[in-house]
């Protein structure tokens, strides 16, 4: 059942329409909540005038700033450098406003119609200041000693703090050292130094979805009950806890079915402390439900860096010496739960697949008047990974060398695994766990026939037609701990439950956590359900992110039917009184290996263990066994991403005629889901290569905040993705192999694509930024058909 | 508040509505259909297109008013029973053509309604078809293989599952 392509346990309640989505929750009674939104992207708030809203009939409460003033800036979940503090986000603007977007004041009333109403007669008086919207500039002053102060919170007076939020440094090696021998050696003819000046616009993960949050204090049991939540259910439980200053046991937060997460989905932003503290506040049920153009402008943006890399290379081969990265990070006008785990995984997992023994990287995290930026799918490696690849390119070009070759002397050799650079990533100390990059490399290679692509590519070209073949590798990282757990029991009929921490986010979590669950039961994996994402029903969840859920939860999943499995052969061995070598599990029945015939089912055994009887047994009641998963390093899947593009030499229009995709996850749970993974992870980092971005005016007005301007591809735009999975390097830290397959569809889409477009223009240095945009194209195409 | 009468999956509905109130919200909340889902509410993701009088059409843009009389039919009306799936579900479980789930119900309809009137399109048509809606999760690629298995299907040609062995 472990990698089998089994039909996915989610899809029939969701292909009847009968899912549960944060939308789709409804109380009698319920009030509807409608934010007021800063329209400029820098100002100081002169007034906010409720009194028309309050004055609609319909409308139960208005609030501004003044009326949750109590409240703290919103928390760091992940990543929390103290330097950041004094940018934390206010649950509603405080006295200025930062980006257009941001929450002023917030309206409820008995339906959305009306509550839209009320808040277009919320009169904002906002006095405009300059905006700050490019990062490269130097920093400004971005928040006076007072709201420093306050929004760090954490009781010390600090002074202003300018738009550099911190500025940080990876390293390894000795950069300085080997770049002060670059002259020396440059001179020798031995080395040259080169560098990359590659930029990644801004955009983000937009699940179909938009955000929303239903909240209902239950008086009869004294409860808050969330619904809505995705991602991060229990951490979102402590937070709303001490928002609305509840004890934790008194909130209950379930995860509905979720629309897409991609990163950004399920954090905590400020309406959700807003809903759950009306619902405290005013003891009614209180929905909110995000329209697209608030979600374009209000959840967190993403991507949107410019790097700066120089490197010391070997003549001969390639060889990367040393590499000295700068990078700057555009944050947006906040810094919001993500901390700085965006510019700390792209500094850590710069150097990929390559040893590069000297290594820096200088992170600047910077604020502008702009809607805050998180985690998209891939954070840090679809950046990283497209300015390196790019570097790359461009030394194999200049140096005469094959692409392929360049990469292959500077790989990690699989000799050296599990290998050990001396950085951290997301807390942990960075070990690439397996990895055989060569063979990923040649297997592609071989199977989709890269020698005949190219020789293709270059009799099209002769004849005339603008069409190029890259590549770019990368290394992913996925299951990050540090724990995980899971319980599976039995009911007296044999029906199997998993119940878990896990949270799920539409990737298929429950088909493949009962796919591990029946490999062990030898039962059917329809035939199990799956509780997770409710407070209510686990102890811990650390969440749906980082790619972490196959390799954790399914690891805990693993332990958990393992030791239940070990728990129905005692008690099987108890009553048939031979030894538990003497029995195994087949099809949910426990048997008597030399005599099938005796056999004990799942169901039968779950009887025998009510108290009294297990009691007898010297077990604990109940046919069930929790596992706990706890690791302390991340695992690191690797692979490859190639395209064959064409460039129409009159309109500069981009076809991306082929995508390859070759990924190695250790061990594919669920193949079909793998691919499945990679084929949307592979669109969305198209979006990002060719037609999202969020662009602004100089004043900061956000211009993409309909789907007509913020162009998500269609069917049209994304070509069939050809993918290769390979199994070659199981990770040894976890007791599956497995490694995540979440985000390596999105890691090098940016890179493969520039590089094919690269290759289809051979402009030295024109293609180095991303969204690559068809009026630079057609700009460049059109200096070659003057040639 | 206007009163009117929506045929919606072969059942009456009886509503009282604001003339404002939209198509795909007096669904979702006067008859408590909530499979037909609102991803944008501008007319360009497709997740709540539903079929009127048998032609796929945006229920964010149009308002409830102005389906008096018709009749709708929703992803809840698509399958047959409680037990069976309408072949172009099934094509896109067997084919997971899904992950989130969350743009599915426009998909089905759509390709429901335009397989219904157009047996016999090709490839290329269904492609342009399928580029009305959007998806974020799977890539497309395994819808349209979901379609064309749906197609199959529908013709009542043997179905071809191999995808999924």
């Amino acid at each position: 059942m472990i990698g089998a392509r089994a039909k996915r346990i989610e899809d029939p309640v969701l292909l009847r329409g009968a899912g549960r989505f944060a939308a789709d929750t409804s109380h009698p009674g319920e009030l509807h909540m409608r934010v007021v939104r800063s329209p400029v992207a820098h100002g100081r708030i002169v007034s906010v005038d409720l009194s028309a809203a309050l004055k609609l009939d319909g409308v139960v409460a208005a609030w501004c700033y003044e009326d949750i003033a109590t409240l703290p800036a919103i928390g760091f979940r992940l990543t929390p450098r103290p330097e950041l503090l004094p940018y934390r986000q206010p649950v509603l603007a405080r006295r200025v406003v930062r980006y257009v977007g941001e929450p002023v004041a917030v309206v409820f009333a008995t339906s959305p119609y009306v509550a839209e109403d009320a808040a277009e007669l919320v009169d904002l008086e906002i006095e405009p200041l300059t905006a700050h919207i490019d990062a490269d500039l130097d920093p400004v002053t971005w928040v006076d000693a007072e709201q420093a102060t306050w929004a760090a919170g954490s009781g010390a007076e600090l002074p202003e703090q300018d738009s550099e939020a911190t500025c940080f440094v990876e390293e390894y090696g000795d950069v300085d050292a080997a770049f002060a021998q670059a002259d020396e050696l440059v001179a020798a003819g031995t080395h040259r130094v080169f560098e990359m000046d590659a930029r990644i616009g801004r955009h983000t993960g937009v699940p179909m979805e938009c955000r929303g949050l239903v909240a209902r204090f239950d008086e009869a049991e004294q409860l808050l009950v969330v619904d809505g939540a995705a991602k991060v259910p229990f951490w979102n439980r402590e937070a709303i806890a001490e928002f609305t200053g509840l004890p934790p046991h008194q909130v209950l937060v379930r995860e509905t079915h979720v629309g897409g997460g991609f990163g950004p989905r399920g954090e905590l932003y400020p309406e959700d402390v807003l809903v759950t503290l009306a619902a405290v506040r005013l003891r009614r049920p209180v929905k909110w439900i995000e329209d697209r153009q608030e979600h374009l402008v209000a959840t967190n943006h993403s991507r949107g860096q410019h790097h700066r890399l120089r490197a010391l290379v070997r003549v001969a081969d390639g060889w990367i010496e040393a590499l000295d990265a700068d990078f700057i990070l555009d944050q947006g006008a906040y810094v919001r739960t993500h901390g700085a785990t965006v510019a700390s995984l792209t500094a850590s997992m710069l150097p990929g697949p390559y040893v590069i023994p000297h290594f820096r990287a200088t992170a600047h995290v910077r604020l502008t008047h702009k809607t805050p930026a998180g985690t998209y799918r891939s954070p840090g490696r679809y950046e990283g990974t497209f300015a390196r690849e790019r570097l790359v390119d461009k030394i194999a070009r200049e140096l005469g060398i094959d692409p392929a070759q360049v990469r292959r002397t500077n790989f990690i050799p699989v000799t050296e695994m599990p290998y050990e650079r001396p950085i951290q990533a997301m807390g942990t100390h960075l070990v690439h766990d397996s990895g055989d990059y060569h063979l990923l490399l040649d297997k592609v290679a071989e199977r989709f026939d890269f020698d005949g692509i190219r020789a293709d590519v270059e009799k099209r070209r002769a004849a005339g037609e603008l069409v190029g073949f890259g590549f770019g590798f990368f290394v992913e990282k996925s299951g990050i701990g540090p724990f995980e757990g899971a319980r599976v029991s039995v009911d007296v009929s044999g029906k199997v439950t998993i119940t878990c921490g896990a949270s799920s986010v539409g990737q298929g979590v429950d088909t493949v956590l009962a796919q591990v669950v029946a490999d062990r039961l030898r039962i059917p994996h329809d035939s199990i359900r799956v509780v997770r994402g409710r407070t209510d029903q686990f102890e811990y969840g650390r969440g749906a992110f980082a790619t972490r859920l196959a390799v954790m939860a399914g690891s805990a999943a693993k332990l958990a039917v393992d030791a239940l499995a070990e728990k129905a052969i005692r008690v099987a061995a108890h009553r048939f009184q031979l030894s538990t070598e003497e029995l195994d599990i087949r099809n949910g029945t426990v048997v008597v290996t030399g005599d099938p015939e005796r056999s004990l089912t799942l169901g039968e055994i779950a009887r025998l263990l009510e108290p009294v009887g297990a009691g007898e047994m010297k077990e604990d009641p109940g046919l069930s066994a929790d596992g706990w998963f706890r690791s302390d390093h991340m695992t690191y899947p690797y692979g490859l991403h190639a395209a064959v593009v064409a460039i129409d030499k009159g309109t500069g229009q981009l076809t991306i005629e082929r995508f390859i995709v070759g990924y190695d996850v250790g061990r594919a749970l669920n193949p079909t889901l793998v691919e499945g993974q990679i084929a949307g992870g592979v669109a969305q980092g198209l979006g990002g290569a060719v037609y999202e971005e969020f662009r602004y005016g100089d004043d900061g007005t956000p211009l993409c905040t309909t789907f007509m301007d913020y162009l998500i591809p269609t069917m049209h735009e994304v070509p069939t993705i050809e993918t290769l999975v390979t199994e070659d390097a199981p990770s040894p830290i976890n007791p599956l192999g497995v490694k995540g397959a979440g985000e390596g569809g999105t890691s090098a889409v940016a890179a493969a694509i520039a590089s094919a477009v690269d290759d289809a223009l051979r402009i030295p240095d024109s293609i180095v930024a991303v969204p690559i945009r068809p009026d630079l194209l057609r700009r460049l195409a059109k200096t070659i058909s003057v040639k | 508040m206007t009163s009117i009468r929506l045929y919606v999956n072969g059942d009456r509905y009886d509503i009282d509505v604001e003339p404002r109130r939209t198509l795909a919200d007096a669904l979702r909340e006067d008859c408590g259909l909530t499979g037909t889902h609102l991803g944008c509410e501008h007319g360009v993701c497709g997740a709540c297109t539903v079929l009127l009088d048998g032609q796929p059409i945006r229920a964010c843009l149009m308002f409830a008013v102005q389906a008096e009389g018709a009749s709708i039919r929703t992803v809840e009306g698509l399958a047959p029973d409680d037990t069976t799936l309408h072949p172009v579900q099934q094509a896109f479980w067997d084919n997971h053509g899904l992950q989130c789930g969350f743009c599915t119900p426009g998909f089905l309809t759509l390709i429901a309604g335009y397989l219904e009137e157009h047996p016999d399109a090709g490839e290329e048509e269904l492609r342009e078809v399928l580029a009305s809606n959007l998806c974020r999760c799977t890539g497309y690629q395994n819808i349209l293989k979901a379609t064309l298995c749906a197609q199959k299907a529908m013709c009542g040609d043997a179905f071809d599952d191999e995808s999924t062995e």
